[in-house]
């Protein structure tokens, strides 16, 4: 089975991606929604709170699990997703679009080249 | 709903005998109160008249119908007495009727609010009851108090923060492995501690590494299941009782699967501080369903004067009901639930030593028979009354809601979160070699179906395979929303 790993961001080991522009996107990968299966409700922090890379921010339930979710990078949250309330399935349908969860202000730059590019995060989930 | 409105005797003709058809017209919405601006009334005034009517529809059927409806209904349900019941961890047992004969007795219908020299048998039961539990758990102490295995948790979490701050000594943090209930997280979260989640060695196994990384003064208990969640005994358990000791802090027992140890080890020689015991696995009282339950917690002697109050003892002079100022507050009136506890008095005495004995040896027995026979791969082991088998390929919801169409009722299914689609199994003692092998030849018809056949499963059952994530993202959660369809 192959998995969209799109090469315009960046991934944590545990699954999330960011994009490298400022403010930065947050979400989880096509190979983690499918491993998660249906999403019946994602948990988000609210706008202004400050999330740490490699700490957990949130939490995605799907039928299957719960999971923690973990931020890729460090920053001011500027936006949340709110669709999500009320269609988690967005993060299913277009992990990589609509299904985003957090928009942030990175506070360090530098925490970036410590995240995979898509080959070395493709290179992991096969 | 349409209609013509019930006949004489509620019912229209030729409908079904059905609980949710009965309202009819306007009352199949009842509003609450406070729609009905009930709120305004003030005590005295006669109900307004919005919340008077002069005629009510009830249904008025004859005696057999009502006796072949509520069949009817039971037929439609499972439980241990339609089949087997391997849900891992779960312990589903069958409860002997013995133990309701025993509850069912006039003699044991006492109000627990009388003078203890009024109900010295009832306190000669509990009595006898906490040096059951203290026996079989290697403990000094019990209190009969918490009327749940969840209430266990927390009692016995709150007993050792009573301990700690009598001490003067302020600790913040809780550690629990990675494969623990549930509820042991939510228990540690709701006694105001910080949990330190440990994980797994590669053998399933606590992983001592970290388990000394993780522990400091800062650690008020460690909770551990005894065999863990896949059915392995924590050999090490000695050496993990030294570290949380000598960093001050205190072990506690899940007796979630206190099954497999009946009669051959006690939580208390392995050096537990605290444990629950869930009367309703091990000592066969009904299960779930919201309660009336038990979950006892027994403690070592250090610990006993903050067990809740009051608690049963026998002196010179009978049996009396003492009190301690150091008590936590308490979890439920009395002594918790009386007739619960009687079941699971009425239990222990009917079995023995050996019949105890007996139980723990056939679980084992059983759950390793039973593995043997799959064709599932159990990746953890040896292991004792359950085991987590991985359903490989093949999704483990899809393959337990096969079993459906075979006759038994599935494992717990993808939990443990370490085997990967894990269906935890647990026969129990009560299973017979016949249905041990029909338990198994379900399992491999299961996965030997294909997979069409299992993503349709069950297709053999009153209800077919209900939309999980429907279920989850739009929850209907009143009967009133069947009418809207």
């Amino acid at each position: 089975m192959s998995f969209d790993v799109p090469d315009d961001r960046k991934y944590l080991e545990s699954h999330e991606w960011a994009t490298t522009d400022q403010p930065t996107r947050i979400g989880i990968s096509d190979f983690a929604q499918d491993e998660l299966g249906d999403v019946v409700f994602v948990e988000l922090p609210d706008e202004g709170d400050t999330i740490s890379h490699d700490e957990p921010f949130g939490v995605v339930e799907s039928i299957k699990a719960v999971s923690d979710l973990y931020a890729p990078v460090s920053g001011e949250i500027v936006a949340v997703n709110e669709a999500l309330h009320d269609q988690p399935e967005l993060v299913n349908e277009d992990p990589y679009g609509d299904g985003w969860l957090l928009e942030i202000e990175v506070s360090d730059d530098s925490e970036f080249e410590e995240l995979m590019d898509a080959d070395e995060y493709e290179a992991q989930i096969v | 709903m349409s209609g013509n409105g019930p006949t004489e005797n509620g019912r229209e003709p030729g409908r079904t005998y059905d609980q949710a058809t009965y309202a009819v017209g306007d009352d199949e919405n009842e509003p609450l109160l406070t729609e009905k601006r009930s709120d305004t009334v003030e005590p005295g005034d006669a109900l307004p008249d919005d919340l008077t009517r002069d005629d009510l529809t009830l249904p008025n059927p004859e005696e057999p119908e009502v006796a072949r409806h509520y069949t009817r209904l039971s037929q439609m349900n499972w439980s241990i007495e339609s089949g087997p019941y391997p849900l891992g961890s779960c312990t589903m047992k069958y409860n002997p009727p013995v133990t309701e004969d025993v509850a069912a007795d006039p003699n044991a219908a006492v109000h627990p609010d009388r003078s203890a020299d009024s109900i010295q048998g009832t306190l000669g039961l509990l009595a006898g009851l906490q040096d059951y539990l203290a026996r079989i758990g290697g403990m000094d102490a019990v209190s009969l108090q918490p009327p749940a295995g969840a209430a266990g948790e927390f009692t016995g979490i709150a007993v050792a923060r009573a301990y700690h701050r009598a001490n003067g000594d302020d600790r913040s943090e809780v550690l629990i492995p990675s494969s623990a209930h549930g509820t042991n997280f939510a228990t540690a979260a709701l006694a105001g501690y910080d949990v330190v989640e440990l994980p797994s060695a590669e053998d399933g196994r606590v992983d001592m590494e970290a388990l000394e990384a993780a522990v400091s003064e800062d650690t008020a208990a460690l909770m551990l299941t005894n065999p863990n969640t896949v059915g392995l005994f924590e050999r090490d358990i000695e050496a993990v009782a030294d570290v949380v000791h000598d960093a001050g802090g205190l072990l506690y027992y899940d007796g979630a699967n206190l099954n497999a140890l009946l009669g051959r080890a006690r939580p208390g020689d392995m050096g537990f501080d605290i444990m629950h015991y869930n009367v309703h696995k091990t000592f066969a009282t009904p299960h779930g369903g919201g309660g009336p339950g038990a979950g006892p917690v027994g403690v070592v002697d250090e610990l006993a004067p903050y067990l809740p109050n009051p608690r049963v003892e026998e002196t010179d002079s009978g049996y009396e009901l003492v009190e301690s100022d150091e008590a936590i507050e308490n979890v439920h009136g009395f002594q918790g639930n009386w007739l619960v506890l009687v079941k699971a008095y009425a239990y222990i005495a009917r079995l023995g030593d050996a019949g105890l004995r007996d139980a723990s040896a056939k679980a084992v027995l059983n759950a390793n028979y039973l593995a043997e026979q799959i064709d599932l791969d159990v990746p953890y082991g040896p292991f004792h009354h359950e085991f987590a088998a991985t359903a490989g390929d093949a999704a483990a919801a899809d393959v337990a809601k096969r079993m459906l169409d075979f006759g038994v009722h599935p494992p717990t299914t993808n939990w443990p979160e370490m085997v990967p689609e894990a269906m935890l199994t647990e026969p129990t003692e009560i299973e017979s070699k016949q249905s041990l092998d029909d338990l198994a030849a379900a399992f491999d018809a299961a996965l030997g179906s294909s997979e069409e056949e299992r993503h349709e499963a069950p297709s053999r059952t009153t209800a077919k395979r209900i939309d999980q994530t429907t279920a989850a993202r739009d929850p209907r959660l009143s009967w009133q929303s069947l009418d809207e369809e």
